[in-house]
């Protein structure tokens, strides 16, 4: 990846600081100044698609910029190799997954192959960082390794199907830490075990600010009606996600209250389930003119955003999350989120200051049609749900637990780091 | 515990830090009070500081109803009301030490554990997690050699700051204390109550807000005290 160059890395600085501010700045710069210079390594499985590639684009120039030597190292393979990854990640979110040894070995052939493509790269290199398990198996071929290696899990491992995490384990047990999102993620491993949550980019096209004109041109593209309050829920059709209760819960608040419901997801394409799950929706629509079944191509950022920006509020009403970026994308645009009572929503919902937790359809109605009807508290909670978000779930809190981390495993662990004086 | 260059000096200009953590699993967790009582038992002491001091500067809006994060679990996690209230009353200033505040707080569910005749247990997706944290700490490059001067800078310090000069300071200060006392002690009898007064904020009962703005308060009162 080229290296961001001196006009762009102090126009990236600018731009974040305009969002979040000096002492935010600040701090970053303090924290990356022992390691100016140090040589970082990120290595995962794709370059394009998936929140991995997504921070990963915004984190490596970020990282330039505050003088560290980042590069970003994707690793490649054949389709049997993905095979035996998707089956990982299935096994890693709970799903029993008999993953045959052909595929096995395929997964650690390939890391071989990728091991000698990247040596020199990733032995020489201060630390390493290995995004979820496809490149995991790296750092078992360099016994000659300098640096410091860090296994960086995405995925929600709350309860993998055991049998995978053994095997996988294998691999993840010598690095020197690993990160999860959530405590609830955190496994029984022999290293330090960091709890680094998700963020969100400020400045990509999925949360900048844009153009009034761009929102209405994109109400009108959606034939929606700006005189009517809009729901949104923006989500893959998974079950988990629970479209159909979203649909519930907008028939019990439309009954008093005018309202639109507007479901926004990806293409379904590869996913039969997710076909099934568009089918269910659809059918449970019923053809209502105020409720929008959107299917948008996986780079309709933009789209997404104008969206988020037109609603009067964001659901998530999932029954299992990992963490639940739109929740935070919403909070972002100053709207509230009424989400489901689940994993990572607890801690962008904050009941009553930033949204509503709920359990059930009816809760989620409830909830519509108070803020609905309580315009003075929709607002006031909208305006928390922002400032909540700059405090918390920033790309920036994000890089600055990898910079401490970073500090952390460089000067031998250290439970307390000073730095800047 | 400390590094002696970390100590407040009361004859150097007053250096205003800010401080952020970063969280770390322990991979024990509890289901159940029973497994609560062990993990507590078998838990580092830097659990203690994170769940009864870290919390404030999670990312959270809960008044703290329950001051430690023991007591939300037992409320939230075990809706076991009684235990929340007890576990709420153990305050980690009446100790001597981390181990003696482990030790009452082991005492109190064990208490709780004896008059039960079940075992409580929390619902699958709400165990109790064991955590710890590590701190970094920033320097803002701000120095006060006159107290006074701080008067119009509390109102804007980061909730980071008041972490760092009052919660974290108590294991830094010989007295438990906090920066600001320890640095007016060394600037003569006129600062004297202004410490005293300051050392006296109990910070367990507030958020880091609720403390900034009682701090500014305080400041506010002895200057503007003087003036009239």
């Amino acid at each position: 990846m080229a290296k961001a160059t001196n006009k762009t890395v102090k126009g990236i600085i600018e731009e974040y600081k305009a969002v979040v501010g000096d002492e935010v700045i600040s701090h970053l710069q303090q924290l990356s100044k022992p390691l100016r210079g140090a040589r970082v390594v990120h290595v995962n499985s794709t370059r394009e698609g998936g929140g991995v590639a997504e921070i990963l684009h915004k984190l490596i120039p970020l990282k330039q910029a505050l003088g560290i030597n980042a590069t970003w190292e994707v690793i490649t393979g054949e389709s049997r190799f993905y095979q035996c990854t998707k089956g990982f990640h299935n096994a890693l979110q709970g799903v029993p997954q008999s993953i045959p040894d052909g595929l096995l070995r395929a997964y650690e052939e390939t890391n071989q192959r990728n091991a000698e493509d990247l040596r020199q790269k990733l032995v020489d290199a201060d630390v390493v960082f290995i995004h979820d398990p496809q490149p995991a198996p790296l750092l078992a071929q360099m016994p000659e390794r300098k640096g410091r290696w860090v296994w960086r899990c995405h995925i929600d491992a709350s309860h993998p199907y055991r049998p995978v995490w053994k095997y996988l384990k294998q691999w993840v047990t010598p690095y020197d830490a690993s990160i999860f999102s959530l405590p609830e993620f955190a496994q029984k491993l022999p290293h330090p075990q960091y709890i680094i949550a998700p963020s969100i980019d400020p400045l990509s096209d999925k949360n900048r600010d844009l153009p009034e004109r761009e929102i209405q041109s994109v109400c009108q593209e959606f034939g929606l009606n700006p005189e009517v309050p809009i729901v949104l829920q923006v989500s893959r059709y998974d079950r988990f996600k629970d479209p159909l209760g979203v649909i519930e819960a907008y028939k019990l608040a439309s009954k008093l209250t005018p309202l639109q419901l507007v479901l926004a997801g990806g293409g379904a394409s590869d996913d039969p389930e997710g076909e099934a799950v568009l089918r269910e929706v659809r059918q449970a629509a019923n053809g209502d003119p105020n409720i929008h079944v959107l299917l948008l191509p996986a780079d309709a950022h933009r789209t997404i955003n104008a969206l988020q920006r037109t609603a009067d509020i964001v659901m998530q009403k999932s029954i299992k999350e990992g963490f639940g970026l739109t929740v935070s994308e919403g909070m972002w645009k100053g709207k509230p989120v009424i989400g489901g009572d689940t994993g990572g929503i607890r801690l962008q919902v904050i009941n009553h200051y930033t949204g509503f937790l709920v359990h059930t359809p009816e809760g989620a109605a409830l909830r519509i049609r108070y803020l609905l009807h309580r315009r003075d508290v929709l607002e006031e909670i909208g305006a928390r749900a922002r400032r909540f978000v700059k405090e918390n779930y920033l790309i920036t809190r994000h890089l600055r637990e990898y910079l401490t981390l970073m500090n952390s495993l460089l000067s031998g662990s250290q439970e307390r780091i000073e730095v800047g004086s | 515990m400390i590094a002696a260059s970390n100590l407040a000096s009361p004859t150097s200009p007053f250096a205003l830090k800010d401080c952020a953590l970063i969280t770390l699993a322990t991979g024990t967790k509890a289901q159940n009070l029973r497994e609560f009582a062990e993990g507590l038992q078998n838990a580092s002491l830097d659990s203690f500081i994170h769940h009864f001091w870290g919390r404030l500067l999670t990312p959270t809006f809960d008044e703290p109803e329950y001051n430690n994060d023991f007591a939300s679990w037992a409320y939230h996690g075990l809706h076991d009301k009684p235990l929340a209230e007890r576990l709420s009353m153990v305050i980690p200033t009446d100790y001597p030490d981390l181990e003696a505040l482990r030790q009452e707080v082991v005492d109190v569910v064990e208490q709780r554990l004896d008059e039960s005749e079940l075992v409580p247990w929390a619902k699958a997706d709400q165990q109790f997690y064991f955590l710890r944290s590590h701190i970094v700490i920033f320097d803002t490059g701000r120095r006060f050699t006159d107290p006074e001067e701080l008067l119009p800078v509390f109102p804007t310090l980061s909730t980071g700051s008041i972490y760092y000069h009052f919660i974290d300071a108590q294991g830094r200060t010989e007295n438990r204390c906090n920066d600001f006392t320890v640095w007016l002690s060394g600037l003569g009898e006129c600062y004297r109550e202004l410490g005293q007064k300051l050392c006296c904020v109990d910070p367990y009962f507030s958020s880091l807000k609720e403390l900034r703005k009682i701090v500014t308060a305080i400041f506010r009162d002895c200057f503007d005290g003087e003036k009239r």
